[in-house]
């Protein structure tokens, strides 16, 4: 071991507590950044794998009725290399504990063979059989949330005829990693199935023997996907095609690549930001703990080191703090990032959810860790033996303050000497004091973004469940009803308020740009729905003309006083002009509002309603639900509450503990700065102070001078960092497609209070810290030793 | 008296000026001086007369504003860093006037750091040894005295066999008897290892001690003066 290694290892040493909060920074950086995107990667490998295996086709169409001599033709298109025909219909299912009727997809399955496209992956029993009873595979999802296991039955209603059902197998499709309609918002495990049933069985109940309803279609690398979906289309339309969807569209798989996706974007900005900040950090609290040294960079030139081999010494320094917090990061990444996985597999149905750190992800971590010590250790060498080494040696020169504004004012008295000291030392600096700020900026603006996640999804819940909707419970019908079910509906006990609104699909166009939308048709006013803006206000909907989102203003072009072309998506298709009274610039979807009694009178149709929001007293709740369940006409019953919990179960539940990770690395790293920088700050002033206290200043007034810095330093850096933090948000928010989600930056005072306050009580325990080695520090010893 | 040859170094017309804002400060005012093989020169000169200027710039340690600096036959004055990185590790030893030694390794440690890149060194403990140190290898330079961190310095100055032995006021902080000790050491080593040795005093009767005398005075030489005899250091007194 040479001198400079022995050198090496004592400096480490001594350094102790800031090479581990140097550590803990970087291994903040690197793990929220291996966590995240190391999770995101292996969901998205697992889906991949889990879509090849169990062949998750390419296009789906669905008609009413065609012919298995059909299926050639498909075959025979271009660019398709298999067609695979199924039964698949809805069926009720009256579990008797449930309040509403759960629902399922009936899927048809070939006897005795995989099926050729959309397998089913089997977690417990085995494929059906054909006998005497009617035997199917339930999807895990129903099955977990019933406690069903094979050899249990359960009703379902097929084709009108209630059967017994006998569960054989519990198993997964790709088709149905998220089960249920695109209208849920939050679809109920308990309340939709998938069932797959031999199609010798399947068919004959639904008159489809020979025939088939559903088709999967996997298609020939390379084929042109919109091609064949348009001859598919002219194929199936003699027998009640319903248009070929491609695996884009398909509902499960959109829902799961818009989920995905929203986990790819928070997994790119944020651990982005944080690795950044960490990075940042560690560039600057390096550079100054190299530069403490000053003098001994100097006096090793002096001895006949080269440029060359003291950089190398403070690389090797840097470097064994980075690979040090390097080595923690990627394990607490590995760890946290399998953690998260495996909390994420109870959302995403999957046969098996495997974590794998990825080595480019792990690469990029570590290497910009590395990137960032490197350049913070030569620059400060170097900046140091661009001085000539006669010069570097030399005690620095007394520093030449300058009389400030306070002295000037004749009133720098008042604050005594102490506090004289502390600003002309900061004017004396300014470019310390910006970066030091600066730095505690930057931390206390990640803790800000860590925080935000969940801030969002406040803000979300707040906007859609109680500004927006402010019934209790939504009743949906099969079809529009006359204006009196919402008399019946408000007859009903427990009861307190009913209100109807129309919903209208509709495509929108004006010129040769269009967009899909829904019109709602609602009184003036609304009692039970609101129309909220970003900024939280009530919008007023005008008795003649459609309200809608500005975005969807923007997209067709028009404004307040143009007309639209609207045509109806259901019934029969009318077209109609309608005219734009206002716009709402809202947070999120594409969406249009139309006074309910003018929305009729424009398509020529009696009132109805398609919805109605109730509002409820509690204790009537069981028995109402009791009584909706009656109703034929009603299709759906939601309960705000169970939704909200739902919501906040799932989602919320992976946002929250990545918020409280984010949050936590966050303040870690906070930490990590104040502290570094107020040990840095004494170590480059330990002369000056000592020989304060020499000439009698006391303990108190020394350390005073040194907080005093560190107090300007936050109170500077502080609002910076808030506005900072919200800043980052913004960037953020901006990644989402404006189409669908343009909430307004919403940071919780909470956010803001919690990073003030780390930030903060990271200074206190600097602080202390700081006092008590300056009260340890031996006086004579630091006056003795020239570096 | 030792025979004395060539200049080791040669410094013709150097001018070092520090700018210090709008102020110019001439720390070197056009000075002549060289040292000479084997030669023992002390340095004289008010405090501020620009002594260790030139000291530092005879050793590499700065360059001068304008004016040439000769090592044997190298021209130092357009030397890069690396030719001067290389000609101090191999020629020069330095005994700096604030010792720069590294506080976190240990007496034998500081001389071992140059010992370990020099091509024929002596070994660390006998170099302390020199000095009068072997008992205190193993302090570190936080628990020397002034005086004891000062002969350290001293002993990595000599350890590597330097061929120029440069010493800013080596016994500045030293009273008589250790001030006596390290004179001895240095006056050795010039005679033993034949380093040319330029040392700076404020204590005039070391003077004697020395083959010639150069003092210094608002930046300019005043005097060069060859003594006639060399006094051993335990002749002297101050
Ligand atoms: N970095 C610098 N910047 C400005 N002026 C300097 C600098 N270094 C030295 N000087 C000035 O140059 C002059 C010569 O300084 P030098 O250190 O050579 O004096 P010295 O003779 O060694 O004095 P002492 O005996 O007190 O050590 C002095 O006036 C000093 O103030
Ligand atoms: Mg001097």
């Amino acid at each position: 071991m040479t001198s400079l290694h022995t050198k090496l290892w004592r400096d480490l040493n001594s350094l102790k507590g800031q090479v581990l909060t140097i550590a803990l920074v970087v291994a903040c950086g690197i793990a929220s950044y291996v966590t995240m995107r190391s999770t995101w990667s292996s969901l998205y490998e697992s889906k991949d794998t889990y879509f090849e295996k169990y062949r998750f086709a390419d296009v789906f169409a669905s008609l009413k009725r065609a012919p298995e001599s059909l299926v050639p033709s498909v075959e025979a298109i271009p660019g398709v290399s298999r067609a695979y025909s199924r039964v698949v219909q809805m069926a009720t299912v009256p579990i008797p504990e449930l309040t509403e009727v759960a629902r399922a997809y009936l899927v048809s399955l070939p006897a005795n063979r995989e099926p050729a496209l959309n397998g089913v992956y089997l977690r417990s029993g085995r494929l059906p059989r054909l006998g005497t009873d009617t035997e199917a595979v339930v999807v895990e999802s129903f099955a977990k949330a019933h406690g069903l296991m094979p050899g249990d039955s359960i009703p379902v209603v097929i084709n009108g005829k209630l059967r017994d059902v006998r569960i054989v197998g519990v198993g997964l499709s790709p088709e149905y990693v998220f089960l249920g309609g695109m209208g849920d918002f939050v679809p109920d495990d308990k309340q939709i199935a998938a069932l797959w049933i031999q199609r010798d069985v399947l068919a004959p109940a639904f008159e489809m023997a020979g025939a088939f309803n559903d088709l999967a279609i996997d298609l020939q690398p390379g084929a042109d996907e919109k091609a064949v979906m348009r001859q598919l289309d002219l194929l199936l339309e003699p027998y009640g095609g319903l248009g070929a969807i491609s695996r884009h569209k398909q509902i499960s798989n959109f829902l799961l690549e818009s989920e995905l996706a929203g986990l790819d974007q928070n997994a790119t900005v944020v651990p982005a930001i944080f690795l950044a900040v960490a990075a940042f950090l560690l560039n600057i609290v390096l550079s100054r703990l190299i530069l403490l040294q000053r003098q001994q960079i100097a006096a090793l030139k002096a001895l006949g080191y080269s440029t060359l081999s003291v950089t190398f010494h403070y690389l090797q320094l840097a470097f064994v703090i980075v690979a040090l917090g390097s080595i923690l990061g990627l394990l607490l990444g590995a760890w946290l990032g399998g953690a998260l996985t495996e909390l994420y597999a109870g959302y995403f149905r999957f046969p098996t959810l495997v974590f794998r750190v990825s080595a480019d992800v792990a690469f990029v971590g570590v290497g910009v860790s590395f990137l960032a010590a490197g350049v913070g250790a030569i620059a400060s060498v170097l900046q140091v033996t661009r001085l000539s080494p006669a010069e570097a040696m030399r005690p620095a020169a007394p520093a030449r303050y300058r009389r400030g504004l306070l002295d000037r004012l004749g009133i720098a008295w008042i604050f005594g000497v102490s506090s004289m000291m502390v600003m002309r030392e900061l004017r004396r600096r300014p470019i310390r004091l910006a970066l030091s700020s600066l730095g505690i900026a930057a931390a206390v603006g990640i803790m800000v973004v860590g925080r935000f996640g969940s801030d969002s999804m406040d803000n979300l819940i707040d906007v859609i469940f109680h500004k927006e909707q402010r019934g209790d419970l939504t009743v949906a019908f099969l079809q529009p009803q006359p204006i009196g079910a919402e008399h019946e509906l408000e007859m009903l006990p427990g009861v307190l308020d009913a209100e109807g609104v129309r919903m209208v699909p509709v495509r929108f166009s004006s010129g040769p740009r269009w967009r899909e939308s829904v019109v709602t048709g609602m009184p003036t006013p609304a009692r039970l729905r609101g129309l909220i803006d970003r900024n939280g206000v009530e919008a007023t909907l005008p008795t003649k003309g459609l309200a809608m989102s500005a975005k969807l203003a923007e997209i067709l072009s028009v404004k307040v006083g143009d007309e639209v072309e609207a045509e109806v998506r259901e019934g029969k298709r009318p077209r109609v002009t309608l005219p734009v009274a206002t716009l709402i610039d809202d947070s999120f979807g594409l969406q249009a509002y139309m006074n309910i009694d003018d929305l009729h009178r424009r398509l020529g149709q009696e009132l109805s309603i398609s919805l109605v929001q109730l509002k409820v007293d509690p204790d009537g709740l069981d028995e109402l639900r009791r009584r909706l369940k009656q109703m034929p006409a009603v299709a759906q019953v939601t309960i705000k509450s169970v939704v909200v919990e739902r919501f906040k179960g799932q989602s919320a539940e992976t946002m929250r503990i990545m918020t409280f990770l984010l949050s936590l690395f966050g303040a870690i790293i906070a930490i990590g700065v104040v502290y570094n920088n107020a040990r840095v700050s004494l170590s480059m002033r330990a002369r000056d102070l000592a020989s304060l206290r020499v000439l009698g200043f006391s303990q108190r007034e020394v350390s005073s001078i040194l907080l005093g810095e560190l107090a300007v330093q936050m109170i500077v850096g502080i609002p910076i960092g808030l506005v900072l933090g919200q800043y980052w948000c913004q960037a953020l928010m901006n990644t989402n497609d404006p189409e669908t989600y343009r909430f307004a930056v919403h940071v919780s005072t909470a956010s803001y209070a919690f990073a003030t306050v780390v930030a903060m009580g990271a200074a206190v325990v600097s602080a202390l810290l700081v006092r008590r080695k300056l009260s340890r520090q031996d006086l004579i010893e630091v006056l003795k030793t020239r570096e | 008296m030792a025979s004395l040859g060539k200049n080791v170094l040669t410094a013709k017309g150097v001018t070092k000026t520090y700018q210090m804002g709008d102020v110019e400060v001439r720390a070197l005012q056009d000075v002549d001086a060289q040292l000479r093989e084997r030669e023992f020169l002390v340095l004289l000169g008010a405090s501020g007369s620009g002594k260790s200027t030139l000291l530092n710039i005879l050793g590499g340690l700065d360059s001068a504003t304008s004016g040439q600096v000769h090592f044997r036959d190298t021209d130092l004055s357009y030397a890069g860093d690396s030719e001067l990185t290389q000609y101090r590790r191999r020629h020069v030893g330095f005994v700096f006037q604030f010792y720069n030694l590294i506080p976190s390794l240990t007496a034998k440690e500081n001389v071992a750091l140059v010992t370990e890149i020099a091509d024929d060194p002596l070994d660390p403990a006998e170099a302390l040894e020199l000095v009068g140190l072997g008992e205190r290898v193993d302090h570190f330079p936080a628990q020397l005295s002034g005086g004891e961190q000062q002969r350290v310095a001293i002993a990595r100055a000599v350890a590597k066999r330097p061929s120029i032995l440069l010493c800013d006021e080596p016994t500045g902080a030293l009273d008589f008897q250790t001030g006596l000790i390290v004179l001895q050491v240095i006056e050795r080593i010039n005679r033993e290892l034949g380093a040319a040795t330029a040392v700076i005093t404020h204590n005039a009767p070391i003077a004697a001690m020395a083959d010639r005398v150069i003092t210094l005075s608002d930046g300019r030489v005043t005097t060069n003066v060859v003594n006639e005899s060399r006094k051993a250091p335990e002749e002297l007194s101050w």
